[in-house]
């Protein structure tokens, strides 16, 4: 196999390799995401790969990591369109990680289409090029006079025509093509239409292979017994484990003992089965405990704010009204559907790693490191992945597995039940949002300041979210409460509570000065435009954009008609703009969700099936963990162990939901995240509405007070 | 460890398991039919429903021992090819997000349909509400039932 690189652009570079038996394959990387939002810290880099076999075989190699987020159907759908070949016909495949080929494959930012737009298109457009370059030097007529359809050159003069796998040998010959010609949008045919999930055939037919899946020559299952949150193994005696048939191997791994076994069922009876003698490790806290210590936190303000307009002191001390509430924030556990596993085989040189992740290069990186191999030495291959809302970030799963693979010098597929996963840390850090609103004798609202903290997540804040820019004095200040306690990024990091907490307070601004809250925001919007304060993140246009759509599908401005009570929520994140009403009536004394409307502008919709639904699964997300979503810890250990006590959204409490997206010809932006932040605000804005109660608390406290 | 026959989508295997173990994982680790997933362990988000003649199960709780009386249909059996009228509605409407549950949420809208083949969406809520979608695919699975039951889910 040969290859040459050429330079593109400044940004990329593409690889002509020749197949071993003729083909062409075109891969290319882009060393810097292309999003001109940074709203995260989380920014990723996307890769394509192409490949066409001399037997016309159309390979659209899908480089990120799926999940459910639909990145193996929309980001090929980008290649496929500038490549010009029928969507039916072509073959896609989920590659392994691969950072020569693929700068950084990663799940999350919401971040796979908004930065891999552009070379996804240039990858497409050149390889499409080179094979109009071969069919003409091969028929001996002009390029200008070839072009393409549907996986076809076509010479116009004389009406030949070739499919691409004809021109595949000869095309990985040519020169790559320093410049490309990208398509007008107007000729779309495949970006825009909406396009089915690619392995909806096999998900129906449970052909589908997750990681849970994954069955390897030899291979043994683990269950591993882990210490609780501030346990540390003392000691422990397996000799009733070994007696258990189909157990093979023990071996113990720092804090941890793994039962390696022939069967799922043989590995968790091993495991029931250990003695095991755990002592303290050093105290750890409890939920009340680090309420209270997120309480104190919120009384003081920060050396240095995050963001810090105008003079809150000031506004606050001439203030005719102050308005104060303050939002709480439970841990949750991320909860996929497929607990946490992985396949490792590791030997003395090398090391197989396959599983669900959403970072890869973090896996190998990390595994590298513990088990002593240079990452040269390590491979790590993606399966679907059963959810996982960002607890696949995270590294401590997949390195485990490579450890006891090393230990036990075996193949092995290390398991977690649904009580190691939700027991095994990482959870949405607990927070607490103090605001307070400084409103003047002209009943103008002059002053804003919040007072975040949460639990080992550095900023607790997104402090540039609206109304951010529309109020003069405005200040918010951050606290991290350090804990031994492990949290990591769940779903539309800090954006999935913080949302909830703005948007609710705007309506309880908007009810005090007596202005339409719907109303009330578009004047704030004005006002970020027409006389800002300090920097304005976001998009002022785009925002009353959606503000406005979102409040014409959802009929704002009449309350209780036929007992349905109407809230709002708008919120900006990962590029994109969603606002949201929410319909709720209360019957027989029960809050009922009836239906969510939501207006979208993520700039251009590669695929509006897959789009809306996103949107949709967001909005059940958000609506599901406001009314249900809590994890307690009692020192260090989470009271909920499965899902009879950790409770989920479940169909009967699903609304209806319509969601538009803005005709857009933007560049295109997140989809997985942000459709999950407003959904809390509109429905709790809602319910007040319907029942005057102000719900500053998830999950919410539903009991309709008698005579409400 | 002991010797059970069982009928699975239309053929007899024989394994030679521990009696306690769930057939959960006799049809996935003995099996391989790995098309039955694992959620909770503890029937409460129905990722792993089967059909034992004909009535959706658990098999993460059922006893290998408990289902050696009768005919067991796995998603891989539902069908020749997914051309059950749920699972065509099921990619009609695009319902999968992640897909994990899919299999479980398939199999008990198969069995709900046979035994109600015109349902009211409040027959449909109350027929799925044993089983939990962490992607939030509800509203396409009320979508997915009724377009099934219109086309003849009962089959």
């Amino acid at each position: 196999m040969k290859t040459k690189a050429i330079t593109l652009s400044r940004r990329s570079f593409l690889k002509v390799s020749s197949l071993a038996g003729g083909g062409i394959v075109l891969g290319f990387s882009t060393v810097k995401a292309a999003s001109s939002i940074l709203d995260d810290a989380e920014l990723f880099e996307p890769n394509g790969f192409i490949k066409i076999t001399p037997d016309g075989i159309i390979t659209i190699m899908a480089p990120n990591p799926e999940l459910g987020q639909g990145v193996k159907t929309s980001l090929p759908m980008i290649v496929a369109e500038e490549l010009d070949v029928d969507w039916s016909k072509i073959v896609i495949e989920q590659a392994p990680l691969n950072t020569e080929k693929f700068e950084r494959q990663v799940a999350g930012g919401s971040g796979s289409v908004r930065s891999s737009w552009d070379s996804f298109r240039k990858a497409g457009a050149t390889a499409r090029k080179m094979l109009i370059e071969a069919a003409a030097k091969k028929w001996n007529v002009n390029t200008a006079e070839c072009t393409t359809d549907k996986g076809f050159v076509v010479h116009k003069g004389s009406n030949k025509k070739g499919s691409y796998g004809e021109f595949a040998s000869l095309a990985s010959t040519m020169e790559i093509p320093k410049e490309v010609k990208l398509k007008d949008p107007s000729e779309y045919t495949i970006i825009g239409t909406r396009q089915r999930n690619v392995e909806n055939k096999s998900i129906i037919t449970g052909k589908a292979k997750y990681g849970f899946d994954t069955r390897r020559e030899g291979m043994l299952f683990a269950m591993i017994a882990r210490p609780s949150f501030g346990k540390k193994l003392k000691l422990f005696d397996d000799t009733a484990t070994r007696a258990v048939t189909g157990v093979k191997n023990v071996v113990q791994h720092e804090n941890s003992v793994a039962v390696l076994a022939t069967s799922t069922w043989a590995a968790k009876k091993g495991r029931d089965a250990l003695k095991l003698v755990w002592e303290d490790d050093g105290p750890l806290e409890s939920t009340p405990d680090y309420m209270e210590a997120l309480n104190k936190l919120i009384q003081q303000k920060s050396d240095a704010p995050k963001r810090n307009d105008g003079d809150v002191d000031q506004a606050f001390a001439g203030a005719a009204k102050i308005l104060e509430t303050t939002f709480e924030a439970p841990f949750l556990p991320h909860a996929p559907m497929e607990p946490m596993n992985f396949f490792a085989d590791v030997r003395e040189d090398k090391a197989d790693l396959y599983g669900p992740t959403q970072t890869p290069a973090r896996t190998r990186t990390d595994a590298a490191k513990a088990l002593g191999l240079p990452e040269s030495k390590i491979t790590v291959g993606m399966s679907r992945q059963g959810g996982g809302f960002g607890r696949r970030l995270q590294s401590d799963y997949s390195v485990e597995a490579a450890m006891i693979s090393k230990l036990a010098k075996s193949p092995v597929l290390v398991v977690w039940t649904r009580e190691d996963d939700m027991q095994g840390g990482i959870y949405r850090p607990a927070g607490m949002y103090n605001y307070r609103a400084a409103i003047n004798a002209n009943k103008e609202l002059i002053g804003w300041h919040l007072r975040a903290a949460a639990v080992n997540s550095g900023n607790a804040s997104r402090e540039n979210s609206f109304p951010a820019g529309a109020v003069s004095n405005f200040r918010v200040d951050s606290h991290n409460h350090i804990s031994k306690i492990t949290v990591g990024a769940w779903r539309a990091p800090n954006h999935n509570f913080i949302a909830f907490t703005e948007e609710s307070f705007i309506d309880e601004i908007a009810h005090e000065l007596g202005k339409d809250p719907v109303a009330f925001r578009l004047e704030l919007l004005d006002r970020a435009k027409n006389s800002p304060s300090g920097s304005v993140a976001y998009d002022i246009e785009k925002y009353r954009g959606v503000v406005k759509l979102a409040a014409e599908m959802g009929n704002w401005g009449k309350q209780g008609v036929n007992g349905i009570y109407k809230g709002f929520g708008a919120h900006f994140s990962f590029g994109t703009y969603v606002a949201q009403v929410a319909d709720v009536s209360i019957v027989d004394n029960k809050v009922k969700v009836h239906k969510v409307y939501c207006a979208v502008d993520c700039g251009r919709v590669i695929n509006p099936l897959g789009a809306e639904q996103q949107i949709e699964g967001g909005i059940i997300d958000g609506l599901g963990h406001a009314l249900y979503g809590e994890l307690t810890l009692t020192k260090g250990v989470a009271d909920q162990k499965n899902f009879n006590s950790y409770k989920l959204i479940r169909i009967p409490d699903a609304p209806d939901i319509e969601v538009k997206f803005v005709n857009s010809d933007a560049h295109p932006q997140g989809l997985g995240e942000p459709g999950l932040p407003p959904t809390g605000a509109a429905v709790a804005n809602a319910i007040f509405a319907a029942t005057g109660k102000r719900l500053k608390k998830q999950p919410f406290d539903l009991r309709i007070e008698p005579g409400s | 460890m002991a010797t059970f026959k069982l009928n699975v989508n239309n053929k007899t295997h024989t394994v030679d398991v521990d009696p306690d173990t769930p057939l959960l994982w006799v049809l996935r680790d003995t099996l391989g039919l790995t098309g039955t997933k694992y959620g909770c362990g503890i029937a409460q988000c129905g990722a792993c429903t089967v059909h034992l003649n004909g009535n959706a199960i658990r098999s993460c709780s059922l006893p290998v021992s408990a289902a050696t009386s009768g005919k067991i249909t796995t998603i891989e059996g539902l069908s020749e090819n997914g051309t059950h009228p749920v699972q065509l509605a099921w990619d009609e409407e695009d319902v999968p997000q992640c897909g994990y549950c899919q299999a479980g949420q398939i199999m008990t809208a198969a069995a709900f349909l046979s035994r109600k083949p015109n349902p009211t969406d409040a027959e449909i809520e109350t027929a799925m509400a044993s089983h939990i979608c962490r992607c939030g695919t509800y509203t396409r699975i009320k979508k997915a039932i009724r377009l099934a039951a219109e086309k003849g889910g009962k089959k």
